[in-house]
């Protein structure tokens, strides 16, 4: 199981190992990565026996996304020991704590055997990072996309109850949510939901 | 994203990162009972799931302070393992409060081997010599180990306690990290024999009948910094009134948690999902230092389980900052070199906690008179660290 250190020579296709459980953000990188021509890829969606998977695929770049507790396992790495036989590096040299920052707010970590050349690295971990962000974003979309449309919901529902219990027309219905929202400084959708909370309160 | 120092002075909360565990109890009563808000602090603690996001969260700047490993604070000041970053803690959030957990049948053998009583660590660390030794000769997979990071206390505590014995935590058994919410489930499938962790892990191990708590840390070493309060430096620097807030009401926090008659309501905060997410009888047993060590129900006791504050604990004690350093030295992670161990103890502020809250406040009560209590070896030199460690055989060379 242990593998003499072996430095790829330069042409040699960098061995690229993903580890990461959400599987669209996985595939976003997957696609990124293999679209940016690194096609030795493995990528594993379950961290169980990291250890010995990474000793038995003999990586030369870990990217393991932040949500993932086994992190720490491959902290390990860093030591000579007998389980532990090829030591990783710190992914970027100490002059480059900006790109760590980026990798960590975007919510991602690397691993890099020690001894690769900085610049093989450098675009494996700058497509990292962007696709990283993007799949926040693309969370972030969803989530608001999401919380409108639910918005959307209650307030029809609102002018709904106030057609039927107050007579009024939608244009009505609507004037009136917005109006009480405006003098209470509140959103509409909000006294919406009040409104048919307490509707379906009285309702029992 | 705002830097730390804007955040705070724009009045956004501050960010406080933290891993579920009971010696994050300051911390979270802290927060939970109201005394960083009645300090003027707005407190978001973020609960994490591994520690070296905590380190890096709190390296970069997306945490303002963090519950963190003694050890990975004087690691990542020393920049080993990661870029770089000094770090103080002017805050001790533990001493001890792990233990050394294994399997029934790892128990059993250690039993069978023990010329003594087990409560020992002396007994049981030959005892563990004889089990490694026999396995070999059987022919037999090494035993498996597991501890939650490279640079913790459960590591070197691990170390010093079976290396005394006579066995190489490097080349005569396997020693691994595991994640402490992973220890239980990984001795249920049979991938550990043993583990060292905080509570409440090991106390779910033995209530589950599958493994015995062999020693309470605190049996191996009278006092190990566990856990610290840790922010930047230079941000410590820039926030000096954050900072003394913050061990203002940590302070407060240790000490209202050390009152027996407050442990119920301690341990119904920290049971919390969003916090620990345990039972609080569970989490009670640990604040009261009375541990189911046996499934077969058997209690074991000790007043220095877990020290939260109390015996003057929450002042960092540079003493074991560099017994830290040793072990890292002993075990090949740094070079010995006295400007390392100046910077490596150096992370402890005493200075500041006395400041902050009065010298009388960390008075330690009692303990031992080298400041750690090793069970075994001579007592411990800060001074002189490379001549406490010769006689020591098996170690590494960094």
């Amino acid at each position: 199981m242990h593998q003499a250190l072996s430095l790829p020579s330069t042409d040699a296709p960098l061995k690229v190992l993903v580890i990461d459980e959400n599987p669209i953000r996985r595939a976003i990188l997957e696609t990124g990565l293999r679209e940016a021509g690194f096609a030795n890829l493995t990528v594993l969606e379950d961290a169980t026996g990291l250890l010995e998977r990474v000793y038995a695929l003999d990586p030369d770049v870990i990217i393991i996304d932040l949500e993932n507790p086994r992190r720490d396992v491959l902290e390990q790495m860093f030591q000579v020991s007998r389980i532990v036989r090829r030591p990783v590096a710190m992914f970027v040299d100490h002059s480059d704590r900006d790109t760590i920052t980026s990798a960590i707010e975007a919510g991602v970590s690397a691993y890099i055997v020690d001894g690769l050349k900085k610049e093989h690295v450098r675009s494996i971990l700058d497509m990292t990072i962007s696709r990283f962000n993007a799949f926040e974003r693309l969370r972030t979309e969803l989530e608001e996309t999401k919380s409108a449309l639910k918005e959307r919901k209650v307030i029809e529902k609102a002018k709904g109850i106030l057609m039927k219990s107050r007579d009024l027309d939608e244009a009505a219905a609507y004037d009136l949510l917005r109006k009480t929202a405006m003098s209470s400084g509140r959103r509409i959708a909000d006294v919406a939901e009040g409104l048919v909370n307490s509707y379906d309160l009285l309702k029992g | 994203m705002p830097s730390p120092q804007t955040r705070a002075q724009s009045g956004n909360p501050l960010r406080i990162g933290f891993i579920p565990l009971v010696d994050a109890t300051a911390l979270i009563v802290a927060v939970d009972k109201g005394f960083t808000a009645e300090e003027g602090l707005d407190v978001d603690l973020v609960r994490e799931v591994s520690w070296s996001n905590v380190r890096d969260r709190l390296n970069v700047g997306q945490f303002d302070a963090a519950h963190l490993l003694a050890p990975v604070a004087i690691a990542s000041t020393l920049g080993l393992g990661h870029f770089r970053e000094p770090l103080i803690a002017p805050f001790n959030l533990g001493v001890n409060g792990n233990a050394i957990t294994v399997t029934n049948a790892l128990h059993a053998a250690i039993v069978a081997e023990a010329e003594g009583d087990v409560v020992h660590p002396a007994v049981t660390a030959k005892a563990l010599a004889r089990v490694v030794a026999r396995r070999k000769a059987a022919g037999e997979p090494p035993l498996t180990f597991g501890m939650t990071f490279p640079y913790s206390t459960h590591n070197y505590q691990l170390r010093f306690w079976m290396a005394s014995g006579g066995v190489d935590p490097d080349e005569d058994i396997r020693l691994v990290v595991l994640p402490p919410p992973f220890m239980v489930e990984s001795i249920v499938k049979g991938q550990v024999d043993a583990f060292c962790v905080g509570a409440p892990w090991n106390s779910v191990a033995v209530d589950l009948g599958i493994a015995h708590i062999l020693h309470f840390v605190s049996e191996i070493l009278e006092r190990a910094a566990e856990k610290v309060l840790a922010l930047r430096a230079d941000y410590a620097a820039r926030n000096p009134e954050i900072v003394a807030a913050l061990v203002r009401a940590h302070g407060r926090a240790a000490q209202f948690s050390e009152e027996p008659s407050n442990h119920a309501e301690v341990a119904r905060i920290l049971a919390a999902p969003n916090r620990i997410g345990v039972a609080p009888e569970v989490i009670l047993r640990t604040l009261q230092g009375r541990l189911k060590v046996s499934p077969d129900g058997t209690v074991r006791a000790s007043p220095i389980y877990l020290l939260v504050g109390r015996e003057g604990a929450g002042r960092p004690n540079p003493v074991q900052a560099a017994w830290l350093y040793a072990q890292m030295v002993r075990w090949g992670q740094v070079p010995m070199s006295e400007a390392l161990l100046k910077e490596a103890v150096a992370v402890f502020r005493p200075d500041l906690f006395d400041a902050i809250l009065g010298a009388e406040t960390g008075k330690p009560a009692g303990g031992p008179a080298d400041g750690v209590g090793a069970f075994a070896g001579p007592p411990f030199e800060a001074q002189d660290i490379a001549a406490h460690l010769a006689p020591w055989s098996i170690r590494r060379n960094a």
